[in-house]
């Protein structure tokens, strides 16, 4: 056993773990955030996609251990605590963007596209339709066709390049 | 039933944003892999690395000293548990074979993937590791993996327990096809190859079983479209009596059909809670999946049209090669019948023969994928309209128009024998080629052509129809299917003036939850925030026949509106003793009851919820309730259709296939939610152009799956699909209250030929007549060599002739 500590979504931690633990079991299993999820095994799906130190990364292909640290940043710490009686309020563009373009259907990959994403929007403010698509190529979604997809992301980023500006 | 005139309402008709929504993208989802329970095993499982074997030893006992083990068993442990072996739910023919599906094999292995033993361990890492040490000894028998061959004379067996590889031969024919063939003046013959898919549902399968503790019954929860059919199934095949075992499909993460079935780890995990007295979970791997989830479509399609000198159709041949895999699961054998009503789509004709062989190999069963049986059957005609067009030499519409039924001809009864309610196929096709602008790419295409543009552009059409909503009843009893297709709904008046609507359907991705809360809001005059919808659990929805076939709507739905119905005449009624007015005389609107001509003497259905909890005070002769359930069981299916036209540029000389546009117009009748039907729409052209273009489950000659996980398998992602434009059409329903059609596999079921049409259509003139799915660039550049050795041997044979 290997005693890691890492940040995860502005609060750390320290376990004894295995070596081989996937960094997406320690956050699933052993943290309990299960806000992450996993969809394969061999990193072509990307719904376990997480941020660690600020870049997007398939949390099944990193060991938790190499993780230590790290700042890792999931889907749940995504919303600012919101006051008001509308939860929305405190969503991520991103998570707002994509509840009303519908860029959801069954939500499972979400979470990996929702990070996958934010990096995106981090490296490219304006991405045209391709860019997104291109953008997104390591995380699958079976329910969309991704056409609602791309429209959210591209929503979420006019509203982060209005906030930016404003 | 004729369709009623629908009310101005509120709700139907607009998109309301998903209530389903908020804990999916914040990630505070409940996922059956994310339960942790006190005290809970985990499950790994031994499987055979062998497509077809006897199995001489399994020994468990290495697997038994590993850290963290708690118990492991082969299949004879445990084979007192279930003596039937798993279900199959529709045997299509009385003398149907059917292989013993043991949820762990005991003598015999059928395919990669067949469970031997399991692993049970305190984690999720020690089950899997200490699968190595089961040792487990097989004796190799011959792999049964090509259809056609497993039909031959001595072809080695798929079971060694039966005397054939044929499961059935299922045969329909209606009116005289020797009459339409015989004196034919032009018939159309072709072999079309319908492949074997994954279905790939993003959640991989799971299963979570808890012991009766405090409950007196065990739960599962399972990653399934199917809580009420799991529950009764589990229940008649695991020894558990239905009122002690309760199901629960919490947040599922998409099925498409892969989760519409009763699945050996969902027994090993009910029988594995009774034997040990612990909570008990299993979560697939992505691979593991890929030989342990059913597969889909794998068919081989002979089909002809014998046609008349005036272009119109006489009749139909079709005679289908169906892969089962090793075992009936579910609705295997049914899958293809389907198709028996849908190779005359929305064609007239006097003669269709229908002949199905249901095959036993060694490969992964298949069974529901989304479209089921129906993709497979308009790929067939449409493909062959095409064929047809060209060989008549007339333009590909100009066909389909001479041969479709007229929108003033519905209701009509097909010469499958069903009654297709109602479509307008010239308005959808109207709208789509406007939207599509054909004539201006025919002219660019024509351009090319004569340019010898070495990236050719194709044009592919589909007009489609299916038959969906699975209902009604007496209909699938006459097909031996092993259940109704009727649906519940029940309508909860809670005091405060909420209202909580009960469904029978197990939405997983659909957004019931929504589209279900702007019925009820409408139908009781409720505001749709006031209104929560409950399903996916047996405990809390008692009854339901749940989710598939695009069936939740046309009869879920329905079912809701029934019950509000309900709702609203005991309201009335109440309403009237409190207004102290006859019933006749109040008037109910937008949850408003009113007595005519008063417009003081008024009531909301909030206020009469309220008085009817407290119940001082209602007539004499009813219950004090408003609380309703309705059962409903449509007269017919549910026909949706459309017409898809796809655009594809084709690189002649490397074959890459490219789609430049894609225009869908659909009519499924009356919209609940605009956004969300669109969004099915979506979804479902997503995975009918993966088939047309990216995806096959490949076995080798030994029955060793070669795509075996994400890696081999070709998911498309974004950049590997376009945009779509998408419209509607809006031709009412005439067999449900709400206008409704299904939507879910529409999209799936047109797409594919729609693809495949517009790449055949690119090469065209370099003799192609057919390019195999998917039209990967290795296939279409197949398919241009063999077109061009063809004319090069038909050139030279020529130039023999002539010297």
């Amino acid at each position: 056993m290997t005693r890691v500590g890492m940040t995860v979504d502005g609060e750390p931690y320290e376990h004894e773990v295995e070596p081989r633990l996937l960094l997406v079991h320690y956050l699933r299993d052993v943290l309990e955030k299960t806000g992450t999820n996993i969809g394969c095994d061999t990193s072509n799906c990307g719904a376990c996609t997480v941020h660690l130190d600020g870049r997007s990364a398939k949390s099944c292909t990193v060991l938790a251990v190499q993780a230590d640290g790290s700042q890792v940043d999931t889907v749940e710490g995504l919303a600012e605590p919101s006051s008001d009686a509308d939860e929305t309020d405190g969503w991520h563009p991103l998570q707002k963007a994509f509840h009303t373009e519908h860029g959801l259907q069954c939500g499972y990959c979400t979470p990996g596209m929702i990070m996958a994403a934010k990096d995106l929007l981090e490296e490219n403010p304006d991405p045209d339709e391709t860019e997104v698509r291109e953008g997104l190529e390591g995380n699958l979604c079976r329910c969309t066709g991704y056409v609602n997809i791309v429209k959210a992301v591209r929503t979420a980023a006019a509203e982060l390049r209005e906030g930016a500006s404003s | 039933m004729t369709a009623v005139d629908t009310p101005p309402s509120a709700n139907v008709g607009t998109t309301k944003l998903r209530k389903e929504d908020a804990h999916l993208v914040t990630g505070r989802t409940q996922w059956t892999d994310n339960l942790q329970l006190t005290g809970m095993l985990h499950v790994a499982v031994v499987r055979s690395p062998m497509a077809h074997a006897r199995v001489t030893k399994v020994d468990v006992s290495g697997a038994l000293e590993q850290p963290g083990v708690v118990a492991a068993f082969s299949g004879a442990d445990l084979a007192d548990h279930w003596a039937g072996g798993l279900p199959c739910a529709w045997p299509v023919t009385e003398d149907m074979q059917s292989p013993t599906h043991l949820p762990i094999a005991t003598d015999e292995v059928r395919h990669v993937g067949d469970v031997v033993a399991v692993v049970v361990a305190n984690s999720r890492y020690g089950a899997a590791d200490a699968t190595e040490f089961v040792d487990v000894e097989y004796e190799p028998l011959p792999a049964v993996v090509d259809m056609e061959a497993a039909l031959a004379d001595g072809s080695p067996l798929a079971d060694t327990q039966l005397d054939t590889n044929r499961s059935f031969t299922w045969q329909k024919i209606d009116g005289d096809v020797d009459a339409a063939f015989d004196s034919a003046p032009h018939v159309v013959e072709r072999r079309f190859i319908n492949q074997r898919l994954i279905p790939t549902a993003i959640e991989p399968r799971a299963v979570v079983c808890a012991p009766p503790r405090e409950h007196r019954e065990y739960t599962m929860w399972s990653a399934t479209q199917v809580p009420h059919i799991l529950r009764l199934m589990l229940a008649l095949t695991c020894g558990v009596p239905e009122h002690e075992l309760r199901v629960i499909a919490p947040d599922v993460g998409g099925g498409f059909g892969s989760k519409l079935n009763v699945y050996a780890e969902e027994a090993i995990c009910l029988v594995l809670a009774k034997r040990l007295g612990k909570p008990i979970k299993w979560t697939e791997s992505r691979s593991e999946g890929y030989q342990a989830t059913i597969h889909g479509r794998d068919q081989i399609q002979d089909v002809s049209l014998a046609f008349n000198e005036d272009h119109t159709i006489r009749g139909m041949k079709v005679e289908l090669h169906a892969d089962m895999g090793a075992y009936l699961q579910l609705v295997t054998p049914g899958i293809p019948i389907l198709g028996a009503f849908m190779y005359n789509s929305i064609y007239k004709m006097d003669a269709l023969s229908f002949t199905c062989h249901g095959v036993l190999t060694n490969k992964t069963p298949t069974d529901a994928y989304r479209g089921a049986g129906r993709p497979e059957a308009t790929y067939a005609i449409e493909r062959l309209m095409d064929e047809a067009a060209n060989e008549l030499g007339v333009e590909p519409f100009e066909l389909r128009e001479r041969n479709w039924i007229k929108h003033e001809e519905f209701p009509y009864t097909t010469i499958a024998g069903i009654e297709y309610d109602s479509g307008n196929y010239e308005a959808a096709t109207a709208k789509a080629k406007e939207l599509f602008d054909y004539d201006g790419l025919r002219a660019e295409q024509q351009r090319r052509r004569d340019d010898g543009d070495p990236v050719q552009l194709g044009i592919g059409i589909s007009t489609f129809t299916e038959m969906c909503g699975l209902a009604p009843s007496r209909v699938l009893g006459s097909l031996s299917y092993g259940a109704g297709g009727w649906e519940h709904a029940s309508v909860r008046m809670l005091p405060s003036g909420k209202v909580e609507v009960i469904t029978g359907t197990s939405p997983h991705g659909q957004g019931h939850v929504t589209s279900w809360s702007q019925i009820a809001a409408d139908a009781l005059g409720i505001p749709f925030e006031d209104i929560e919808v409950r399903h996916g659990d047996t405990a809390v929805a008692h009854k339901g026949m749940d989710t598939y076939g695009s069936r939740s709507l046309v009869v879920g739905g329905y079912a809701v509106q029934v019950a509000c119905d309900k709702v609203v005449a005991k309201a009335k009624r109440v309403a009237a003793h409190l207004l102290e007015a006859a019933e006749d005389d109040v008037e109910f609107d937008a949850g408003t009851f009113q007595v005519k001509g008063s417009p003081d003497a008024n009531t909301t259905m909030q206020d009469v919820a309220l008085a009817i909890f407290a119940a001082h005070d209602y007539p004499e002769d009813m219950e004090p309730s408003l609380d309703s359930d309705a059962t409903v069981d449509p007269e017919n299916f549910s026909y949706p259709h459309g017409t898809h036209l796809c655009a594809t540029e084709v690189d002649t000389e490397t074959g890459a296939v490219t789609i430049r546009s894609y225009v869908a117009v659909d009519d499924v009748g009356t919209v609940i939610n605009p956004q969300i039907v669109e969004g099915q729409v979506h979804g479902g052209l997503a995975q009918g152009i993966a088939q047309a273009l990216f995806e096959e489950a490949v076995y080798d000659a030994e029955g060793q799956l070669k795509t075996g996980s994400l890696l081999d398998y070709y998911v498309p992602g974004a950049p590997d699909l376009p945009h779509f434009t998408t419209d509607r059409t809006e031709t009412p329903a005439t067999t449900n209250p709400l206008g409704v059609k299904g939507v879910g596999e529409a999209g799936t079921i047109a797409s594919t030929p729609a693809v495949i049409n517009a790449v055949v259509d690119a090469l065209r003139p370099m003799g192609v007549n057919d390019v195999l799915m998917p039209a990967s660039p290795q296939n279409v550049w197949n398919a241009i060599q063999a077109a061009s050795s063809a004319s090069t041997t038909a050139a030279s044979a020529a130039d023999g002739g002539a010297a």
